[in-house]
């Protein structure tokens, strides 16, 4: 329990004369769920940026199980197994449901050229492989009727779980993802919850979450840190950030 | 002074000449780029529309009995410009505007029929050989020593940097004074958000490629008259190399689009002045791949920010 | 009568007066040392008066036509429906489709015009080079302007090889698309990082550069003239010419004992092309199921995703433009052996832009749309002599009405279908969208 998955340490970020985050510490320990709140623009997406390589932070540290990613770019640091989701979804939306779950895996794949133009024993194994796992994580989000369907026609809260099992056929670490709930009706919400709960309990994953929906960061978080400003304002278990007048301050406003 | 020295100076006065003009037809790019963000293949065709336009009225006003080259060249500088301007607004309305909020190479690639059909349409209609036309204006200022080599600027030269000088003056005021130009500077900045606040933007977007059409007849009248020779071709050429200068400077920045198109021409005439002159597309196109390699921004452009 | 529009009709008709008037409607002509202008031949008046009426009802009618043109719209088949697909999926219907399909390719060429016959091949070479434009356009979503250029390394590699080292058309043909690859390799390899318009421009750059440089590298690559007698490519060590050029060759019809005849020549060259299409749909369909093909999909889709899942964006791109050359490369060496005369001309940008013209209106990764187009494209000039003095300009206007209508191709590519072969499950889940579902 004590190792850390994931330490962040002294995190900045600055855009031209924008200081977007600053200052930002994070620790995950293995088989956390751990939230990030704060109002809108408080610099929580781009945190995730900065931990999933796609913006270079100013400053500070990022070690993923020991290892500094800070300097990393982003296909690397997914390979270590950091998978994210995006607050737009960013589904492959011309490709099938399918095709967007084999897509996922192309690491765990045999891509060798000339294995896949002559079909090798090897190459079909590792497809047969992908097309399993596939259809296990469409049987979990229930997207199975749709396998064959172009992933942009689904319906939003589809698309959401869609992206979810996209990241977890990558077999990831530590799963990070922005605002799951967004746009989704409490029924959805709450079968993302229980979803949520799965992957942790069935399939080891850490996950790292941004939300505003309050209800699913309070039930299912183990421990939540405050953003304000780019800036962390109150970390603690959900009780303590419920109580906490700071935090109560931020998000109603200077009183 | 020595002779290597007055060779020089011919080269650079000859880049400068050159430079000027596809400074000219930069600022085409440059514009439309910095509103809509797409690149716009068919402009070196409309530079091209140009050339023949001048060479019409020219032509038609030699046969007429007029005489004055002052007469001459400011009606082939006001037709060509009408004309070409028009030629702008209907390729915006026909081949991009459907466009606008799809993917950049979908435009792109309309953009490149565009640039075809032109080319084709004007081969089609005055045939594909080249139409030479005997220089108006001669002679030209001689220093250096009379024996050995010595620099010239031609009048011609003169004539196309004091028209490229008072065309840059006025797109300047333009921009910086008028009510337009600010509306212009805002949608380059923000376009959507310029849209809410109750400024027609297609109006602007439609604006923006009539002035830059109006630049490029400015530079066809000129480069024209100064070559003597025009063919269905050569806007494909120059508008390669304005966009080179474009991008050289900074897409976006209008004050770019200048120093770029400015070094480009000098650099063009100094290969071609000491090394040969064969090469010179060859240098001009690797600079092009050099500076998008290593500074996409060019010297004087805004980085841009990846939205994820 | 609200929907017809006077104004604008009136005004488009000005606008396009305004624009043929000096154009079309006159025409320079040199006199002397100077310069003519006279006015244009009749038929360009009547063009123009043509034009001016069509321009002023088109606006006129524009709102019902719009409505009626958005009524097609929709008629228009996205190409396979269900019936037809499930068909083609019945795997022996598919696969005796495909043997009467080559079977009559390959008998077909006996039975018509010499001329038939070498035009269908040019046609196929434009397949060739359509199918590999298509996967770093169609399927990557990478536009790559200076396409011909790998095109010119395959064609000049055959030339070049075969004159200063004497190899012949079957290691040149490996050795074409070898090269060609190479250089996809090496100039991608700094490029692919840039962003989509700039990666054209590029490409667009680097395609001059090569045909620049063969039409100036004259002691080896013959400068403009170029480099003739290629020899033709052989069967086995059989040779189609009247006599065998080599020491102890036997040509052709002297082996099978019938009299000589250039058609076999041109019948043989046929073939082959039919061949090496064959080959190339083979390799490109496996591509596409595989991984790599997957992944090239994907990165046109969004490559932000792509770099959150793990993937590689510039090794992906890397490898799509390096098959892509590869294709090309193919494509050159058998260009140059079927020419048997190669010059920088045959590689100009607009090489590049019909190739680009037809992926564009074949449908961006649908390989039967291409093929449609590479044979439209080519065969239509040839039966209309008259046409191909239009052929460029209805390329250009074609770009942009397919842009502007239907950027998806008269084709569109169709998505695999792929069994889930597991249970079939009712989905808990709580969304369902039946009348969508049912379509599907």
């Amino acid at each position: 329990m004590s190792e850390c998955l994931l330490e962040v340490s002294d995190l900045s970020m600055r855009f031209g004369g924008l200081l977007a985050v600053d200052q930002m510490a994070l620790k995950i320990r293995p088989g956390e769920i751990v939230s990030m709140i704060g109002p809108n623009g408080a610099g929580k997406t781009t945190v995730f940026n900065c931990l999933t390589g796609f913006y270079r932070a100013s400053g500070g540290s990022i070690q993923y199980k020991n290892q500094a990613i800070e300097k990393m770019p982003g296909y690397k640091i997914a390979r270590l197994g950091v998978v994210r989701t995006f607050q737009n979804v960013r589904l492959f939306k011309g490709m099938t449901v399918l095709e967007n779950l084999l897509v996922a895996q192309h690491r765990h794949l045999k891509t060798g050229l000339l294995a896949g133009l002559f079909k090798t024993p090897g190459y079909r194994k590792s497809e047969e492989k992908a097309m399993e796992r596939a259809e296990f994580w469409l049987e979990k989000v229930g997207l199975t009727e749709f396998a064959n369907r172009e992933a942009g026609n689904l319906a939003y809260g589809q698309q959401r779980r869609l992206g979810i099992a996209r990241c977890m056929v990558t077999q990831p670490e530590l799963l990070m993802l922005d605002e799951p709930a967004a746009g989704l009706n409490p029924n959805e919400t709450a079968e993302l919850d229980k979803l949520i709960s799965d992957l942790r309990r069935d399939h080891g994953v850490t996950v790292l979450l941004i939300e505003h929906d309050m209800k699913l960061v309070m039930d299912i978080s183990d421990r939540i840190y405050v953003i304000n400003q780019g800036r962390p304002l109150a970390s603690g278990v959900p009780e303590d950030i419920r109580n906490n007048p700071e935090v109560i301050k931020a998000y109603l406003g200077e009183g | 002074m020595p002779e290597s020295f007055f060779y020089f100076i011919q080269q650079l006065l000859n880049g400068l000449t050159v430079g000027s003009t596809y400074a000219l037809i930069a600022i085409g790019y440059t514009m439309v780029y910095g509103i809509i963000g797409m690149i716009n293949f068919a402009h070196g065709e409309i530079y091209m529309i140009g050339s023949y336009i001048a060479f019409a009225v020219l032509a038609a006003l030699a046969m007429m009995g007029i005489d004055s080259v002052s007469l001459m060249l400011i009606s082939a500088f006001v037709i060509s410009i009408i004309i070409t301007s028009t030629y702008g607004f209907a390729v915006e309305r026909v081949a991009y505007r459907p466009l606008r909020n799809s993917n950049r190479l979908i435009a792109l690639i309309s953009a490149i029929g565009m640039s075809i059909f032109l080319q084709n349409y004007v081969r089609l209609a005055q045939g594909s050989r080249d139409i030479a036309m005997p220089s108006m204006i001669s002679g030209g200022w001689t220093f250096g020593p009379e024996d050995g080599f010595h620099a010239t600027v031609s009048y011609m030269q003169l004539i196309i940097f004091v028209v490229t000088f008072i065309s840059m003056t006025a797109l300047t005021l333009f921009i910086s004074r008028s009510k337009m130009g600010r509306a212009c500077r805002a949608c380059a900045e923000d376009l959507g958000m310029t849209g809410l606040l109750g400024i027609n933007t297609n109006q602007i977007i439609s604006i923006t490629f009539v002035i830059g059409a109006a630049l490029a007849a400015v530079a066809g009248v000129l480069l024209g008259m100064y070559y003597g020779v025009i063919n269905p071709y050569i806007g494909f050429m120059a508008g390669l190399k304005a966009f080179t200068a474009a991008v050289l400077g900074g897409i976006g920045s209008i004050p770019g689009a200048v120093l770029g198109g400015l070094i480009l021409g000098v650099t063009e005439a100094f290969t071609a002045g000491y090394f040969s002159s064969e090469y010179k597309d060859v240098v001009a196109f690797s600079l092009l791949v050099l500076i998008l390699l290593f500074r996409p921004t060019g010297i004087l452009g805004k980085p841009e920010v990846e939205k994820v | 009568m609200k929907s017809l529009r006077f104004t604008p009709a009136i005004l488009s008709t000005v606008v396009l007066l305004v624009l043929t008037s000096l154009m079309l409607g006159i025409r320079l002509e040199p006199s002397g040392v100077g310069l003519k202008v006279t006015m244009a031949e009749t038929s360009s008046l009547y063009w123009i008066a043509a034009g001016a009426v069509v321009v002023f009802f088109f606006q006129l009618f524009r709102a019902p036509i719009d409505r009626g043109m958005s009524g097609i719209k929709q008629q228009l088949p996205s190409v396979p429906k269900e019936p037809l697909r499930q068909i083609a999926d019945k795997k022996g219907f598919k696969t005796t489709l495909i043997c009467f399909a080559v079977a009559g390719l390959m008998i077909w060429p006996f039975f018509v015009s010499r001329g038939a016959v070498d035009l269908a091949t040019l046609a196929l070479i434009y397949v060739m080079l359509g199918l590999g434009l298509n996967i770093v356009v169609g399927l990557a979503g990478l536009l790559d302007l200076g396409y011909v250029g790998f095109y010119a390394v395959g064609a000049y590699s055959y030339a070049l090889l075969n004159q200063y080292l004497g190899l012949d058309f079957w290691s040149s043909l490996v050795l074409g698309g070898v090269l060609a690859a190479f250089f996809g390799f090496v100039l991608g390899f700094p490029v692919l990082r840039l962003r989509g318009d700039y990666l054209a421009i590029v490409t667009l750059g680097f395609g001059e550069i090569i045909r620049i440089l063969l039409n100036n590298w004259t002691s080896i690559t013959g400068g403009p003239n170029g480099i003739s007698q290629i020899p033709k490519p052989s069967l086995f060590g059989l040779e189609f010419g009247r006599r065998a050029k080599e020491e102890g060759n036997v040509p052709f019809h002297e082996f099978f004992g019938i009299d000589y005849s250039s058609t076999y020549k041109v019948i043989f060259l046929y073939i082959l092309a039919v061949l090496l299409v064959i080959a190339t749909l083979f390799v490109i369909n496996r591509l596409l199921r595989m991984p790599i093909g997957r992944a090239w999909e994907a990165l046109r889709e969004d490559d932000i995703a792509c770099r959150s899942l793990g993937l590689n964006p510039t090794a992906i791109k890397l490898s799509a433009f390096t098959i892509g050359a590869a294709f090309a490369g193919f494509a050159g060496t058998f260009f140059a052996a079927r020419q048997g005369f190669i010059s920088p001309e045959s590689f100009t940008f607009i090489e590049s832009a019909i190739i680009l013209a037809i992926v564009v209106l074949g449908g961006m990764g649908s390989q039967v749309g291409v093929i449609l187009a590479a044979v439209i494209m080519t065969v239509l000039p040839e039966f209309a002599r008259e046409f191909q003095e239009y052929r460029m300009l209805m390329f250009g206007l074609m770009m942009v009405c397919m842009m502007v209508w239907r950027p998806e191709g008269l084709m569109p590519m169709k998505r695999p279908h792929i069994k889930i072969k597991s249970k079939k499950s009712e989905t808990e889940s709580s969304v369902k969208i039946p009348s969508v579902a049912e379509s599907v």
